[in-house]
């Protein structure tokens, strides 16, 4: 079984490694979350925000032309048709009403490419709160336009300054700012990562996508399960959504798709659970980059939202459990698999879900198999780096 | 008898604290620093254990990590640099770092190193209570090394009392709300916290700590507690000094004096 513990454990990783400024706000959340989501309020604001605002069901769509090429049945689940453009307002919604039951003023967040970071300004000025989002000086420069939504969207954008300048100093950066205002601010983290409760609270906002993954497929087929299941993991949030309520279907393998960056032994990759150990970063235990001397490693991907030296506590277990089976895709095949989609279905994938869509190349799967990609994100984000590639 | 318990002993009030970071500003100032702050007269010396994501402390211990892992600082080397420590040094020493790389390098590994070249205590920040409870407290009390909890004005009364059981040596009290960093000065509010915590007679000695830098704040931290902890302040007066002794003579004597 894979369930999280009332430690906030699975398995060997998670848990709440955090100093004791943060243990009264973990712990107002860690009492409050379950009793708030499955409050009838809450879930009637919530599906209904899903329904109207962010476009829900998504569809799954049967990719004939890459069924045709890889010789299997293919469906995309549509995360890319949410509203801001990724998966990532799923998470967003959930916890921006979470907040305002916790009677929260202000709310901070930490982006990397910008996805994570716009899908909160967006529900932050829906609800007409106060929104800092922390992001890498580094991040700033090379998302300009992400930066400038946030800013439209009336947020206030602050360059994390230290160590790397990317998505990890962000993340310590939004931790010091919820040190510092611990009582009337919300942080919402946007993966499956950071102390308990957060990595389940956010699995279960995102579990919308395999909760309708099964209800279609059940339209469709005449059956919930598909053979697999394929989705991108940096810190793994939508892969957590897309594996939520499959975890305990044993009949459904699981691919968790990393980044390989330059290749796993380049130095340049973020392949966490072939180059990590377990160790402690941003408030759990977790398959961790690092030095001997257990200091963080940069990580390295040409997708921003896969430029993360963790992993979510879940994915660890998943892969040390052999639930899931994990894949590295480098950055050249990825965009390869980015281009072929491309032209194969008419839809440009964020760099993120390509990954996912080059590890058919590198699984072994059978001609009678129904595969579900997750297609977390759309990749109007990425037109730059596809064209700096230029490969097309 | 433990360095700790015997200062608390025959010391009750005005105890000070330095912190700095092992490595910085160079690799090699370690026992250096340390004799100094001696010399000019502190009670205790906590050394920084350098890492790469130190959550809980603002842009000056920031700097001082980064700067001390470019030299190159790791915890192996720091053991190496402490083999003498006894022979230099005779105040109350505790290492101050962030879990993982304990963890890497093991705790009862570590624990015992700790012991073996004069260690007295240990504050880790990022360590929970419960985890320290069930997996590491038996270890710690092994190699008689004392374990100080943090708590904040955000700390609920019940929170106090649960770590004042469990903390051997004193308790590390957070003065604001707050990442690691110099202030202007103490608020009414602060004073508050500090004497609703002084009257709930709590077992263990307090020492206050984050925002003290100068005589002014060391004397208001002392009237409410047992003493105080200066660390960012002090990591500013290694970065510009150009004689580390003179100088932390100097800033030691000066909040003292």
């Amino acid at each position: 079984m894979i369930k999280v513990d009332e430690n906030g454990f699975y398995g060997q990783f998670g848990g709440a490694y955090i100093p004791e400024m943060l243990y009264p706000n973990i712990e107002e959340l860690r009492e409050n979350y379950e009793l708030i989501m499955e409050s009838p309020a809450f879930r009637e604001e919530f599906d209904s925000l899903l329904k109207d605002y962010v476009g829900r069901p998504t569809p799954l769509f049967l990719a004939k032309r890459l069924s045709e090429k890889y010789k299997a049945k293919i469906y995309l689940k549509r995360e890319d048709l949410c509203h801001t453009g990724a998966h990532k307002i799923n998470n967003t919604v959930g916890q921006i009403i979470l907040a305002k039951k916790l009677n929260k003023k202000r709310i901070i967040a930490e982006t990397g490419a910008g996805q994570h970071g716009v899908a909160t300004a967006t529900v932050c000025a829906l609800m007409g709160m106060e929104c800092t989002v922390y992001m890498g000086a580094v991040d700033m420069e090379r998302q300009k336009p992400n930066v400038e939504r946030m800013r439209i969207l009336g947020a206030t954008v602050v360059p994390a300054n230290s160590g790397s300048k990317t998505l990890k100093d962000a993340t310590n950066e939004a931790m010091r700012q919820w040190i510092n205002n611990p009582v009337d601010t919300h942080y919402i983290i946007g993966s499956v990562v950071g102390p308990h409760p957060y990595p389940e609270m956010v699995a279960r906002f995102q579990s919308v996508i395999s909760a309708e993954m099964k209800a279609q497929l059940k339209e469709k087929e005449g059956r919930e399960n598909p053979d697999l299941v394929i989705a991108c993991v940096g810190g793994g949030s939508n892969a957590a959504g897309a594996f939520y309520h499959y975890y305990n279907e044993p009949s459904v393998r699981l691919i968790a798709v990393e980044a390989a960056g330059l290749g796993v032994s380049s130095g340049k990759s973020a392949a966490t659970t072939l180059l990590g150990k377990p160790g402690i970063l941003h408030g759990s235990k977790t398959l961790l980059m690092q030095t001997e001397d257990g200091q963080v490693v940069e990580p390295h991907s040409i997708s921003a939202g896969l430029d993360y030296p963790g992993i979510g506590p879940v994915h660890a277990h998943l892969f040390e459990s052999g639930r899931g089976e994990f894949v590295a895709v480098e950055d050249e095949h990825a965009m390869q698999a980015g281009i072929e989609v491309s032209r194969l279905e008419g839809i440009i994938p964020a760099i993120e879900s390509a990954h996912a869509f080059s590890a058919l190349n590198q699984i072994q799967y059978e001609p009678t198999d129904v595969i579900i990609i997750n297609l977390s994100g759309r990749g109007d984000k990425d037109l730059d780096t596809y064209i700096k590639w230029g490969n097309y | 008898m433990n360095r700790i318990d015997e200062l608390f002993k025959q010391k009750k009030e005005r105890i000070l604290s330095i912190y700095f970071t092992a490595g910085f500003p160079k690799l090699g100032d370690t026992l250096t620093i340390m004799e100094a702050i001696e010399a000019a007269g502190a009670d205790i010396i906590e050394i920084g254990v350098p890492y790469s994501d130190p959550i809980a402390d603002g842009p000056t211990i920031q700097e001082s990590n980064n700067q001390a892992l470019k030299n190159g600082m790791t915890l192996k080397l720091l053991f190496e640099q402490l083999g003498e420590l006894r022979e230099k040094v005779s105040i109350p020493v505790i290492l101050m770092g962030y879990l993982n790389p304990v963890v890497q390098y093991g705790m009862e590994a570590f624990c015992k190193k700790c012991r073996e070249v004069g260690i007295d205590g240990l504050i880790l920040p990022d360590l929970p209570m419960q985890q320290y409870l069930s997996e590491y407290k038996e270890i710690f009390d092994a190699y008689d090394l004392r374990n100080t909890f943090l708590i904040s004005p955000q700390t609920a009364e019940e929170r106090i009392r649960q770590i004042d059981q469990h903390t051997d040596g004193f308790i590390y009290m957070v003065s604001s709300a707050s990442i690691t960093g110099a202030k202007k000065e103490i608020t009414p509010e602060q004073l508050a916290y500090f004497e609703r915590v002084k009257a709930m007679k709590l077992n263990n000695p307090r020492l206050i700590g984050f925002g003290i830098s100068d005589k002014p704040s060391f004397q208001t931290a002392s009237a409410h507690s047992h003493g105080a902890i200066i660390g960012s302040a002090f990591i500013n007066v290694l970065r510009e000094s150009t004689d580390l002794k003179k100088d932390i003579n100097e800033y030691i004597q000066g909040i003292l004096s």
